[in-house]
């Protein structure tokens, strides 16, 4: 790969996509509130999706909190605690295979069921079926990333480059060299993830953003009076 | 004590005969769109029956509605917030039903009936309004339609579990009766207790209980929580819906769109006050045959000065007071005590009540000697064919001698009215013993068995010029290309005609033939 590409790959393209999930986001909140929603499908088909969901939701929750970790905390951190650099690889594998795994088990119940499921497959548009199908990949390649091409590459530690460029990219300083020391797997990787975030936005996945934290405050039953444009009420 | 007016119905199940005018004139109304197929805002039910959906009352399965915690205070039979969060909830709803719990909703392959000519009569095969594939029907909307005695209607139908055995299987003894059912518009709505949102909620000004399309992020927590089923799942927008009660007529002082269509007058609508400040405390009541008195005595007199004040204090206008002075609700509920809340037990204060039905007993006492011997009403409502204990598991939380009490009333009325109307005497002190008087035996008569419409509804405007600009809004009713909507643009050609001189006659023979207008 010449330097241009890599510049665009790993300078330009991240900005993009992360763009676009910023405006998009914006966009969605201010003009189109209205169609957020989770698209639940579980009125069409009820006993997979006990499964897929919970599973797939958990794992999910803990493999964002686990990247969260891994990308924004420098090994420096970790070091200067006193935890040797195996102890932490053992446990990221560990924790984070097996949220993985839940994940996978969670997200190929989830596509069966929308692919052969006759009625859940009716009502699912073309971005369902993208977002299914591209969250299936990019589980099954950052599992394969770390549990099959990491132990292949055991010169290859994340903390020293792919995490350094994710941390520049906040900075602003991003150097596409570190991520030219980076496996392809990983790095096919990180290109869907960037894609995924580039349309979040624009698809169902925005439900992840709306938390109804108003809810836990709220008093149970909700009254809405119009307000009154006059100032008497009683005649 | 804080005042609220609350629109609400009742229904006098003695004049319903299922012809299921409302559930149809409200679902051309309201619910004839994609991902609606399967709701049923209102439903008319055979009972005993499984109900729609499925065994909707049996809430050890369907979770819906409150119940009292050990400390003795509400919380939502679904589970409280915590529970919610903790046992992944939110990411798969158990208590939810499922489409089968209503059914899946098809139409016809009307096409294979105008091909070309076969060899065979062609058939309009059903097919599936979700998949369009063609499928085998197994249940639909009221599949049990008149099949009360029913091994499986018998058998489903939650409230028989207190019924003496020897009825439940006794062809003999087998009975019928019909239950319409809308949203209850709670006074306590546990759909909006449970709403994560805040998209659903109670209009302030009557009660009405609405989901706000534009902040439903589909949890459905709302189809859980209502313990009625009347909280439904548009699969194609994926937000909830529910029977609106119309407001857009309401707001208009004219009957929801069920009230106006039923051809046995049995629906009234009005406004009762009640004092909101009271309702938890009466939801707590930790007796369920005592819910449905302790509903009663949130509802304040219309008429007491004090009450007055303190509602246009709490913001109630005056044409609502007014309204519910006249409310034939207040009557029925308040005054003669003859109508009922449906399952007061969910907790939920539900506000559509109902007049329960008399059933084949009249024989006691409408046959041979029953003017000269109205007492024979009492033993005779025991031996009703729908039996008492149905009708308060139904209609009173257990409590059968409310229901008695009610049923009394309801034959004596009658007696009293068929001695009047055939000129026999008939002993005024019988009424008394039954808390009626001559005028009030008259009276429930022309409202019960007459009926008129003004009668039936009293219904307050809304105020609407208090909140919009109507003057502005005028004429501008969101039609994008109807130019202000006047009609003169569309009939132009007749104002150049009778501009260029021709006569009103003509152009009237011109444009209209057969009475079909032509323009």
């Amino acid at each position: 790969m010449n330097d241009i590409g890599a510049f665009l790959l790993w300078c330009v393209f991240p900005y993009l996509a992360l763009g676009s999930f910023i405006f998009g986001t914006i966009i969605r909140f201010t003009w189109f509130r209205g169609g957020i929603t989770a698209k639940s499908s579980e009125l069409l088909e009820k006993k997979q999706l006990m499964i897929g969901s919970i599973l797939f939701h958990v794992g999910i929750i803990f493999v964002f909190f686990g990247h969260v970790v891994g990308v924004l905390i420098p090994k420096a951190f970790t070091d200067w605690l006193g935890i040797p650099n195996e102890v932490y690889h053992i446990g990221a594998l560990v924790m984070g295979g097996l949220a993985g795994f839940m994940a996978l088990a969670g997200m190929l119940l989830l596509t069966h069921r929308r692919f052969a499921n006759k009625r859940v497959f009716s009502a699912s548009s073309f971005s369902d079926l993208v977002v299914n199908l591209s969250l299936l990949i990019i589980i099954i390649l950052g599992l394969t990333a770390s549990l099959v091409e990491g132990p292949l590459h055991p010169e290859f530690n994340y903390r020293l480059n792919l995490s350094v460029w994710a941390r520049q990219l906040f900075y602003f300083r991003p150097d596409f060299h570190l991520m030219l020391q980076v496996p392809i797997v990983f790095r096919i990787h990180v290109i869907c993830g960037l894609l995924i975030f580039a349309f979040f936005p624009y698809t169902r996945l925005i439900h992840a953003l709306t938390l109804p934290w108003q809810y836990i405050f709220r008093r149970p039953i909700v009254y809405r009076r119009k307000p009154s444009i006059r100032g008497d009420q009683n005649r | 004590m804080k005042v609220k007016a609350q629109i609400s119905m009742v229904l006098n199940l003695d004049k319903c005969i299922g012809c299921h005018t409302c559930s149809v004139t409200c679902k051309q109304t309201w619910t004839n769109r994609p991902g609606a197929e399967y709701m049923w805002f209102n439903n008319v039910e055979t009972r005993p029956g499984v109900g729609y959906p499925k065994k909707w009352e049996d809430e050890s399965h369907y979770k819906g509605g409150w119940k009292l915690n050990r400390k003795g205070k509400l919380e939502l039979r679904a589970g409280s917030k915590l529970n919610k969060v903790s046992l992944a909830k939110i990411f798969y709803n158990p208590d939810m039903p499922n489409l089968d719990d209503y059914y899946e909703p098809w139409t016809y392959d009307y096409k294979t009936l105008f091909g070309k000519e076969s060899k065979h009569q062609p058939v309009a095969r059903a097919k599936s309004q979700i998949t369009g594939k063609p499928m085998k029907l197994t249940n639909g909307p009221n599949w049990d339609d008149d099949l009360a005695g029913s091994d499986r209607s018998f058998g489903e139908d939650p409230n028989m579990q207190n019924i003496e055995a020897d009825i439940k299987g006794n062809f003999e003894k087998t009975f019928m009766m019909y239950l319409p059912r809308l949203c209850e518009h709670c006074l306590n709505a546990a759909c909006v207790a449970s709403c994560p949102s805040g998209a659903m909620y109670k209009r302030d000004e009557d009660g009405i209980v609405l989901v706000d399309q534009e902040r439903c992020r589909g949890w459905r927590f709302c189809m859980t929580g209502c313990p009625y089923k009347k909280v439904y799942f548009n699969w194609k927008t994926n937000k909830a819906e529910k029977c609106t009660f119309c407001y857009p007529r309401i707001e208009e002082g004219l009957p929801t769109v069920c009230s106006e269509t039923c051809v046995g007058r049995i629906r009234y609508i009005g406004v009762i006050l009640y004092d909101a400040d009271r309702v938890a405390e009466a939801c707590e009541e930790p007796d369920d045959t005592k819910l449905y008195e302790r509903q009663l005595d949130l509802f304040l007199d219309p008429n007491d000065p004090d009450v007055i004040d303190q509602a246009l204090a709490d913001g109630v206008d005056m044409e609502t007071i007014r309204s519910a002075q006249r409310s034939p609700i207040y009557k029925m509920a308040v005054e003669e005590k003859i109508a009922f809340p449906l399952h007061p037990e969910y907790r939920t204060m539900p506000m559509v009540w109902y007049v329960p039905p008399l059933s084949p007993i009249m024989n006691y006492f409408e046959g041979k000697n029953s003017i000269k011997y109205p007492e024979l009403i009492f033993p005779a409502i025991e031996e009703m064919r729908i039996p008492v204990e149905y009708l308060a598991n139904l209609l009173a939380g257990g409590n059968t001698e409310v229901i008695k009490n009610a049923l009394y009333k309801l034959a004596m009325m009658r007696l009293y009215m068929r001695a009047k109307t055939s000129g026999k005497d008939f002993d005024p002190e019988k009424l008394d013993r039954v808390g009626l008087t001559e005028e009030s035996a008259t009276s429930l008569y022309r409202l019960l068995a007459i009926a008129k419409y003004d009668d039936r509804f009293v219904i307050p405007k809304a105020k609407k010029e208090k909140i919009e600009h109507v003057e502005d809004d005028q004429g501008g009713l969101g039609y994008e290309e109807c130019n202000g909507c006047a009609l003169a643009p569309e009939h132009g050609s007749m104002l150049r005609k009778a501009k260029a001189g021709m006569s009103s006659k003509d152009i009237y023979a011109e444009s209209f033939y057969g009475g079909i207008w032509r323009d």
